[in-house]
């Protein structure tokens, strides 16, 4: 720590050189807080509740729907503690443009969505008014619905009495416990299930999917089997798995996300690791003299290694902090505009990436100007040869 | 005081300048470029200060393989820029190539009103003959509607990259199918025979999905079909699986129909066609051209691709800028002697100036050069599936256009333009006295 502050008096030494390689650096960990946040929400399963749930679906394809007695049978099997089910509905408001999802699910659905909080008077009156909605606070807000408002949902799917019209009363609002996934989660609008299934014109008695929760998380492998075979051979297959590996499944169909950003954030930092890398060898070569000096005072040769090496890993830290902490500000900003696509917040998987690449990108950067720096004789140094 | 006032104005101005110049650049069509390159070309080999420019600049370039290492930087730099964001371009140009290419003006598709997409479509059986004898619809020699009922199941393949689930999309066409979809050519093996569990996989899908090959089988909805052939469109039909209406109805249970897709008399016959649906109160449906309905389907995911290509590519840009001008002041830190040896002898600031911008626009164009080259070699042709409106994937191709590569390359150059400008500025101001006493 003593010599921190000649470190940095050797960072700064040509200020334009190290404020542009900065800049650089900024720019470059800039982008990969973006990126790696998006990758990260998008490959992560959600929520730690999500691991502890199953979803039962299809297995014939995700728009193929299932037998609502299902329900009864899938809470004999052994190990399920409980079971909630929707249907997925497909209304649109006002325009095809302002799309959220909205489902019609079982009454019991907040019970096993316990991430998402609703006031018990307003789940209690949703419950009992057919016609009942509950929206998520976001896209309240983002409408400018309050409770008791008609939201006039339009039909894609299913007419009701040969109309596209349905009308919702709006009974109360929900809100997600984890803040970070708030702007995405609290995009949705629910409504009850037995009104959708009396009122629609085209199927009754079937949902899109059952959400199950377990006794033990262990043993879901094994429920998960045993609810598959309670239809095996039947014209209604189901595929059970987890709830994180549903949503992977799912968002992997859009794009490889991961192979997308792996690709651009390897040709960045192949880029900044050249760029970076040359700057120190100029820094070094410029100071030859100094360190030769240095050397003269007594620095041992690795205390002068681990002085160019400290500044190198500085310069890459300080520009990845600044990259990454703008990261960490513009994603609030941006978040609410792009529909869910960026995160609100940088994850800490992110970050401990970050801090990960920061360390190694400094230290490769680094070891050939400091191995230069720890070489160096005294005397033909000085004499400049 | 008064001097430092008077520089920070000036470089103040000079950004001002600098950002109405890439602002022109970006719009700047490709003959603009074309008259400001033989433009600059004409002054430099025609004038005096223009020919001192150019002897200039054929020094700095002589140098430059003493400076590899350094100048590398800006290569790479602008390379990586420029080949992200020729990649990124190239997938949102191909995905909507696919879904542009797909249908056409003249064939109409049918849904039910207020449905936007296929799957949400339900069209009754009983509405087929209704609409066939409509005006406007085309027919054969033998006087039959060119119409087909088209029923599309959205089913499980597994994809063959990773072995994971992929949601595909099995259409069932009718016996017109071949006359109305007029570009779809049976690439290998035969049609399917109507009747028998036996399908046409696109070339799309065969790329994609496991078990597409010509006599392989696969089991969907509890049955056994046998892939009897291969088929080319061209288009976003590419990554379906067909069949025959009737028989994927029954082995799927499902009454309705999803759409009707309608080959009519030209333009002139569409518009009586879509005003014959729109008069008849038994039929509430929709009629779109398939041309329309098909780049609809795409249009948000592309504008993503496109802005996310961009932003990135700025971000990327801005990053590769401070590389540039990094790289380039210590060139002429470096060069410092020389320049003002050059300047002694009587260069003036212009050439200078010119000297180290050419030299600088020369390393961005070989950067610019390098990066199309490894998007056009790594990309071009690149297949990849996403999930489309019908919740069924969509094989397409990144497609690396002319268009493309030249907007690459003009961004390459725009990110020399500015890496380059203040470093020359500075050459062409440093005094000569102090630059010539340094070590």
């Amino acid at each position: 720590m003593k010599y921190f502050s000649l470190v940095w008096a050797q960072l700064f030494r040509s200020r334009t050189r190290t404020l542009l390689t900065l800049l650089s650096v900024v720019a470059a960990f800039l982008l990969f807080g973006m990126l790696d946040s998006v990758r990260v929400a998008f490959t992560s399963g959600g929520s730690v509740e999500g691991a502890n749930r199953l979803i039962t679906a299809s297995r014939l394809s995700i728009t193929q729907s299932l037998p609502i007695r299902l329900d009864a049978q899938i809470r004999q099997v052994a190990g399920v503690r409980d079971v909630t089910y929707g249907m997925w509905f497909g209304g649109i408001y006002r325009d095809p443009k302002d799309f959220f999802p909205n489902f019609s699910v079982a009454p019991n659905y907040f019970d096993i969505y316990r991430e998402l909080e609703v006031a018990p008077d307003q789940l209690k009156r949703w419950q009992d008014t057919r016609t009942g909605a509950i929206v998520g606070e976001s896209l309240a807000k983002k409408f400018g619905w309050k409770v008791g408002d008609t939201i006039p949902l339009q039909a894609t799917i299913f007419p009701r009495g040969g109309s596209n019209d349905w009308p919702l009363e709006l009974v109360g609002t929900f809100r997600s416990k984890d803040r970070t996934v708030a702007g995405n989660e609290e995009q949705q609008l629910v409504m009850n299930w037995k009104y959708f299934d009396e009122s629609n014109d085209y199927i009754k008695s079937q949902v899109s999917w059952y959400t199950i929760t377990l006794d033990n998380p262990d043993h879901a492998s094994r429920v998960a089997q045993a609810i598959d075979a309670i239809s095996a051979n039947s014209d209604h297959e189901t595929k059970t798995q987890t709830e994180s590996a549903f949503q992977q499944a799912f968002v992997k169909q859009f794009a490889d996300i991961g192979m997308i950003v792996t690709s651009i954030m390897g040709a960045v930092f192949f880029t900044l690791l050249l760029l970076t890398g040359n700057t120190m060898a100029q820094a070094v070569r410029e100071r030859i003299p100094e360190l030769a000096t240095l050397k003269t005072l007594g620095f041992q040769d690795r205390t002068v290694l681990a002085l160019v090496m400290v500044e190198a890993i500085l310069l890459v830290g300080l520009g990845g902090a600044i990259g990454m902490g703008l990261a960490a500000l513009i994603l609030p900003v941006l978040a609410p505009q792009t529909r869910g696509l960026l995160p609100p917040h940088v994850p800490t998987a992110t970050w401990l990436v970050g801090i990960a690449l920061i360390i190694v990108i400094g230290f490769v950067v680094g070891l050939l100007p400091a191995l230069r720096a720890k070489r160096l004789k005294i005397v033909d140094a000085l004499a400049g040869r | 005081m008064k001097n430092t006032l008077k520089k920070w104005l000036l470089n103040a101005a000079m950004l001002f300048v600098l950002a109405v110049g890439l602002a022109f650049w970006v719009w700047l069509p490709w003959w603009g470029v074309l008259a400001v390159t033989v433009l600059l070309a004409l002054w430099l080999l025609l004038t005096r200060s223009g020919r001192l420019a150019l002897a200039a600049t054929r020094i700095g370039i002589a140098s430059l393989p003493q400076r590899w290492g350094a100048s590398s930087v800006i290569v790479v730099g602008i390379a990586g820029v420029v080949g992200v964001l020729v990649a990124m371009l190239a997938m949102g140009a191909g995905f909507q190539a696919t879904l542009n290419s797909t249908g056409d003006d003249t064939t109409a598709i049918v849904l039910r009103g207020g449905s936007q997409a296929e799957t949400n479509s339900v069209i009754t059986r009983t509405q087929v003959p209704l609409l066939s004898t409509l005006p406007g619809v085309a027919r054969d020699d033998n006087g039959r509607a060119l119409l087909s009922p088209e029923l599309s199941q959205v089913v499980n393949l597994v994809s063959k990259s990773d072995g994971t689930d992929v949601n595909a999309q099995f259409r069932g066409v009718g016996d017109m199918a071949w006359s109305v979809h007029d570009k779809v050519r049976i690439i290998e093996g035969r049609k399917f025979d109507s009747g028998k569990r036996e399908m046409v996989v696109g070339q799309g899908a065969k790329t994609q999905f496991r078990d597409m090959d010509v006599g392989s089988t696969l089991n969907l909805g509890n049955q056994t079909w046998t892939v009897v052939g291969v088929f080319a469109s061209g288009d976003a039909h590419d990554s379906e699986l067909w069949t025959d209406v009737d028989t994927l109805a029954t082995t799927y249970q499902r009454g309705a129909l999803q759409s009707v897709t309608v080959r009519t008399d030209g333009k002139p016959g569409f518009e009586q066609f879509k005003a014959a649906v729109a008069g008849d109160p038994r039929l509430k449906l929709d009629v779109e051209t398939t041309r329309v309905y098909y780049s609809k389907q795409g249009g948000g995911l592309t504008t993503l691709i496109n802005i996310l290509g961009k932003v990135i590519g700025t971000i990327m840009a801005i990053g590769a800028v401070f590389g540039a001008l990094n790289t380039m002041y210590a060139a002429v830190a470096t060069r410092a002697r020389e320049i003002a040896t050059m300047r002694a002898i009587g260069f003036r600031g212009l050439p200078v100036v010119t000297a180290v911008m050419l030299e600088t626009m020369l390393l961005a164009l070989l950067g610019g050069l390098l990066g199309c080259a490894v998007a056009w070699l790594l990309f071009n042709g690149y297949s990849v599936s996403t999930i489309g409106s019908n919740f069924s994937a969509v094989v397409f191709k990144f497609h690396v256009s002319p268009e493309l590569l030249w907007s690459g390359l003009k961004w390459a150059l725009g990110i020399g333009l500015v890496g380059g400008l203040f470093p020359a500025l500075r050459a062409a101001r440093l005094p000569i006295t102090t630059a010539l006493r340094e070590v």
